[in-house]
């Protein structure tokens, strides 16, 4: 299909908004009616068709949008996108990946061809045309991370595996929730996790770190994780805070179905092939919380999840304040009858609110 | 999540090649080389990684890993180097037996469990006799980027100095092979206390020289982590032993010459694994109950663990009874 791809901001106006079809296939992260952290992994090899699921990297109405915003994010601060020195490799294997990836997935929007090391890459949205020697970072404008990042929705950690662990030793970071990858540079799996309750006491780390070292070439895997933001921000990061954490004030029951926005990461796993190294790509998806209700089953269902999470949950996904408005508002959505299981809306089948 | 929810295989991907050629090197050692059969290209691999060879040996499915020790930028042509082992439960001896140039074999994605620390300003490294495979790799991909390298390969004889030939002449001043029937040996303090800062070195050979190696690092004050090795346990035959599987409510016996895994996989259930070799913690079980004695034969479990778990590719258990979870 062709894209329509919006133009829109993630700032000041904020005139970000999802059609009826971004709706419709928003990855829901819910599968039943109530939430606590597991490693849910699952492998990443496509999903049902027009989905967030079905291609290696989503590309949706919000690209040429999105990458204008972490244009702007990366002028202000150079900082975001860090590559120490023995991760070029990954981020030559990073670009291979890519745009082997979306030219196989997306033939119609982005093309590459290869003659030995002579590569030509065409991205039609971006009206880019370029060609290097793979390689040799000469003769590219960035580095091989920054440059194809600059063209891929979503935040990517390049992770060195080294010592039985998973190092933060790379990463195009401007889309976060909350967290700063110049914090974050050359720390390892548990030392990045620290600051999350609750999950290590279940030793939910040490089984994650065991799988994701064994992730092998030829089978990535997927999850999803989510937290709450208020105003369709894309760069909630904690070099920012003072401009959007107030925001979080400005919510009332009349703007709240509008402002409050569920934030969903579709976080992947890939194993690169030259450098061993692991590449997490974190793609986050904003959702308006009237959007959500135009599906009855998900209006039910995230009515239930709010109301139940955990204390220090809800604290740490930065939500506790809200949390009444926003079950107040939420409430009106949940007519207490049964939902289907998985993540998809069945608006099909499910029965209208009753009331 | 349950997007789309879908089974995770056992073992990493596999894929259909055709043996491309079959050269025999030397009286033990004898290099495989593979093709696609879908005319496609194999995926790059980073140096250090191994195949698990699966091989059909009359009926009895085998899976062997090896080192890939082929030009990692080498997308055409996948290569192993085999030694045959006459004491062991016959993976080798099939290869070296059976598998000629146009036979059909699968073998997986590559999987690596001894990188190279991209961190490094020098990589020295420490090869016994078939222990080279990995280092063949390793050498090509750092010769393409220019990196810091030398090789010490230690063999019996002249003749079963696999590989020695090609080295020393493309290398001369990189590799110094060190010949044991001349009564030559790697002079490893020495060679440890004059590396410059941010060296580390690689061990691929036998269990004993991984653990001199280790120690004399150890000793002369090097980092743990500055220390790599690889140790591919191959199963080792033994005593048959009867084990209980719970999940799968059946009792099955494990023969003299194949492994737990192997005994699970021969009754259809569904195991996983990854390197077979006790290196990965893939096929990590958990012992419901047990009235016998284990042979722990991985390099994974920690010494509190061995007991309460155990990792059927390649550990066994003699005694009265066990049940383990699977």
């Amino acid at each position: 299909m062709t894209i329509q791809f919006n133009k829109e901001t993630f700032r000041d106006d904020y005139s970000f908004k999802n059609s009826d079809w971004a709706i419709k296939r928003f990855p829901f992260p819910f599968h039943e009616d109530s939430y606590m952290y597991s490693v849910n992994m699952e492998q990443h090899r496509g999903g049902p068709e027009g989905s967030v699921y079905e291609k290696r990297f989503d590309v949706d109405e919000h690209y040429i949008s999105e990458m204008e915003d972490r244009a702007m994010v990366l002028a202000d601060d150079p900082l975001r996108c860090q590559s120490l020195p023995h991760m070029t490799l990954a981020g030559w294997d990073l670009l291979e990946l890519i745009m082997v990836s979306k030219s196989e997935d997306y033939p119609d929007l982005f093309e590459l061809h290869r003659d030995g090391d002579t590569w030509r890459w065409i991205n039609k949205p971006m009206g880019i045309d370029d060609t290097f020697t793979f390689m040799d970072e000469t003769t590219l404008p960035y580095g091989p991370m920054e440059y194809i990042t600059r063209q891929t929705q979503g935040d990517f950690c390049v992770l060195d595996q080294r010592d039985d662990n998973l190092w933060m030793d790379a990463g195009m970071v401007t889309t976060q929730a909350d967290w700063s990858l110049d914090f974050d540079i050359g720390m390892n799996f548990f030392e990045w996790h620290a600051p999350v309750p609750l999950a290590h006491e279940k030793g939910i780390f040490k089984r994650a770190l065991k799988f994701l070292l064994n992730i092998p070439q030829g089978a990535p895997a997927r999850r999803l994780n989510w937290t709450m933001t208020v105003n369709p921000l894309l760069d909630t990061s904690p070099e920012n805070y003072h401009k959007w954490g107030i925001q979080k004030t400005t919510l009332t029951p009349k703007n709240i179905g509008a402002k409050q926005h569920l934030r969903v990461e579709l976080q992947s796993f890939f194993r690169l092939p030259r450098s061993n190294a692991l590449v997490f790509p974190i793609r986050c998806y904003l959702i308006a919380f009237q959007d959500i209700v135009k599906s009855p089953k998900w209006g039910r269902r995230l009515h239930r999840v709010i109301r139940d999470l955990p204390e220090e949950l809800a604290t740490y996904k930065g939500f506790i304040d809200n949390r009444p408005m926003m079950l107040d508002f939420l409430s009106q959505y949940d007519d207490g009858l049964p939902t289907s299981p998985g993540v998809f809306p069945d608006n099909e089948t499910e029965p209208a609110l009753q009331k | 999540m349950s997007a789309a929810p879908q089974k995770a295989k056992a073992g990493a991907e596999k894929i259909d090649v055709t043996v491309s050629a079959v050269v025999p090197l030397n009286d033990l050692v004898t290099r495989f080389e593979f093709k696609r059969n879908d005319g496609a290209r194999f995926p790059t691999f980073s140096a250090g990684a191994h195949t698990v060879v699966h091989m059909n040996d009359g009926g009895r499915q085998r899976l062997n890993p090896y080192s890939l020790m082929s030009d990692p930028s080498d997308t055409e042509t996948y290569a192993i180097s085999v030694r045959r082992d006459d004491q062991g439960r016959g993976g080798s001896l099939f290869m070296h037996r059976n598998v000629q140039v146009g036979d059909k074999m699968e073998i997986t994605y590559p999987v690596n469990l001894f990188s190279l620390d991209l961190r490094a300003t020098k990589h020295v490294f420490l090869a016994g006799g078939i222990g080279i495979t990995p280092f063949m790799a390793m050498i090509a991909q750092l010769e393409r980027s220019n990196g810091h390298w030398e090789l010490h390969y230690s063999v019996r004889t002249p003749s079963l100095g696999t590989y020695v030939d090609q080295l020393t002449a493309k290398y001369p001043n990189k590799v110094k092979v060190y010949y044991d029937d001349q009564s030559q040996a790697i002079d490893l303090d020495k060679l440890l206390d004059g590396q410059p800062l941010g060296t580390n070195v690689y061990v691929c050979g036998p269990k004993g020289m991984i653990n001199w190696v280790h120690k004399s690092a150890a000793a002369a004050g090097w980092p743990e982590a500055n220390v790599h090795s690889e140790e591919f346990t191959a199963p080792q035959p033994g005593k048959a032993f009867e084990v209980r599987l719970c999940k799968s409510n059946k009792t099955i016996t494990v023969g003299e010459n194949e492994s737990l895994l192997e005994a699970m996989e021969r009754e259809g259930i569904d195991a996983p694994f990854l390197c077979r070799g006790g290196a990965c913690g893939q096929c990590e079980t958990d012992v419901v109950t047990s009235d016998g004695e284990f042979i722990h034969r991985d390099h994974w479990l920690e010494p509190e663990e061995q007991g309460k778990k155990i990792m059927p590719c390649v550990s066994r258990f003699i005694g009265n009874s066990l049940e383990i979870d699977r």
